[in-house]
């Protein structure tokens, strides 16, 4: 359903349940391939400051219907798209995301949006040169998620379901549903498979090997003056304007 | 029960429940005197003594900020743009139109995702694309489709509300000036109508007529829709 990588740029994502350690997995690749050279850029998921203003209201006052929070959340990624990812792309740039379109395909299907549609939605996107899928068990993602934040938020427990009137266990059960969609997912996209209970030192190296797997002898867009990218159109921009934190 | 009249998948997570209402679209280009069709028939229906709830494009609580913010600044892509329509009305659709039906009212819809269709594709967005994000629309009972020539509307608007940016389509670069990026886009859009009307079973109504004509013909199929419905129900006269 992802249309093949045309572009003379590549796609990198990273893809997990909340705790199975993707972030700090795509920073350091972020900054290898930097220090490598390359031009890269990084995007996160739900970060298009465009739609935050609609999502942060609509959030703050539960007005999401598992069908409105889809289509948000992929307005959100069309923004990115458009106005940054794809001309990237374009240009021959290492483009590396933090959460991609399979993102959607789990946990909007976990919430009981047709899996058909849903990949529709989504179908302009790239399928990526390299997706790699964190996987934890269940109880090591929860523990690490519960046992370093304070609250958990309301839809990122998934209580809009009705699972559970306890936020704890409302999010052990979404995001066990979350986990059977991703483990779906591995065949059906062909997702590589990293364990996230390994050190993330021991994560790392697989990640890298992999990568440079993929890049060979590719050689993308210049990167004269080492400068993170930036993207010019201010509103329209990426939350961290082109680079890491 | 028609809850699984939906065009695709509709709302899987919802529970089937019985739809005893009706849903008249109404369609047509800018200009064509759409609401003030929508107050006539609106207070027809309820001298004949329908509960009747009207809805429009645009009018969800849940993207209105950011349509203004982007209508402002010009900075949405195509696809964003059509997926900030498609949440708007998704959410009409969820928490209106639904329920108004359910409780057994005529929702009078002031334009539907068909409007939106015809302007993606001009925009150059993918045809099939487009149409299956609304595989979650549900099927109205009834599509009015108020179908004028270019000419009437310049007509209409230049002594109404004025030739406007967006109804122009002059983000599209067809021409540079107000009247003939009007004349070319409205023309595009009736062309992606007349495609829609078949595909979709719009009834279409001549408007090119004065409002009271256009009126009386509208009322033809809206009485047939719901005398055979309701036959307890006196036929509107």
């Amino acid at each position: 359903m992802l249309k093949p990588n045309t572009t003379k740029g590549k796609l990198i994502v990273v893809e997990g349940i909340d705790g199975s350690g993707k972030s700090t997995q795509i920073d350091l690749l972020y900054k290898w391939l930097q220090s490598q050279g390359y031009s890269v850029y990084f995007s996160e998921w739900n970060s298009s400051e465009l739609v935050k203003s609609t999502t942060k209201a609509a959030k703050k006052q539960k007005l999401f219907t598992p069908t409105t929070f889809s289509i948000l959340h992929c307005t959100d990624f069309a923004d990115r798209w458009e106005n940054s990812i794809y001309p990237l792309l374009k240009a021959g740039v290492i483009v590396l995301a933090d959460r991609y379109a399979f993102t959607a395909f789990a946990r909007d299907v976990a919430r009981g949006v047709d899996p058909e549609w849903v990949r529709n939605m989504y179908s302009f996107a790239i399928m990526p040169d390299v997706a790699l899928y964190f996987r934890v068990p269940l109880e090591i993602a929860v523990e690490r998620i519960t046992g370093s934040r304070a609250a958990l938020k309301y839809y990122e427990a998934g209580m809009d379901l009705n699972l559970s009137e306890n936020i704890q266990e409302s999010f052990k059960l979404f995001q066990g549903k979350i986990l059977n969609e991703y483990d779906k997912m591995v065949d059906e996209f062909g997702l590589t498979m990293i364990d996230g209970t390994l050190s993330v030192k021991e994560q790392q190296k697989k990640v890298r090997s992999l990568v440079k797997k993929m890049l060979g002898s590719w050689q993308g867009l210049p990167n004269p003056n080492q400068t993170n990218i930036m993207v010019q159109n201010p509103r329209a921009a990426d939350k961290d304007k082109g680079g890491k934190k | 029960m028609k809850n699984t009249n939906y065009y695709g998948a509709g709302f899987p997570y919802r529970e089937k429940q019985k739809l005893s209402g009706k849903l008249i679209v109404l369609e047509g280009s800018d200009g064509v005197g759409r609401s003030t069709q929508i107050r006539l028939l609106r207070r027809w229906l309820e001298d004949e003594g329908y509960a009747v709830s009207d809805t429009g494009l645009t009018r969800s609580g849940l993207t209105q900020p950011g349509l203004d913010a982007a209508k402002s600044g010009h900075t949405l892509g195509p696809q964003t743009m059509s997926l900030f329509y498609l949440a708007d009305f998704a959410d009409r659709l969820e928490n209106q139109i639904i329920p108004a039906l359910q409780a057994g009212f005529v929702v009078l819809s002031d334009r539907y995702f068909y409007s939106v269709i015809a302007r993606d594709i001009i925009r150059g967005i993918d045809k099939t694309w487009a149409r299956n994000l609304y595989g979650i629309a549900l099927k109205p009972d009834l599509i009015l489709y108020m179908k004028a020539s270019v000419d009437s509307l310049v007509t209409r608007l230049i002594h109404g509300r004025g030739l406007n940016y967006w109804e122009a389509g002059m983000n599209l670069y067809l021409a540079d000036n107000l009247y003939d990026s009007f004349v070319t886009y409205q023309g595009l859009l009736i062309k992606e109508f007349d495609e829609l009307a078949r595909e979709y079973n719009f009834v279409t109504v001549d408007a090119d007529r004065t409002p009271n004509e256009i009126f009386e013909t509208l009322k033809v199929p809206i009485v047939q829709l719901l005398y055979n419905r309701l036959t307890k129900a006196k036929k509107p006269s």
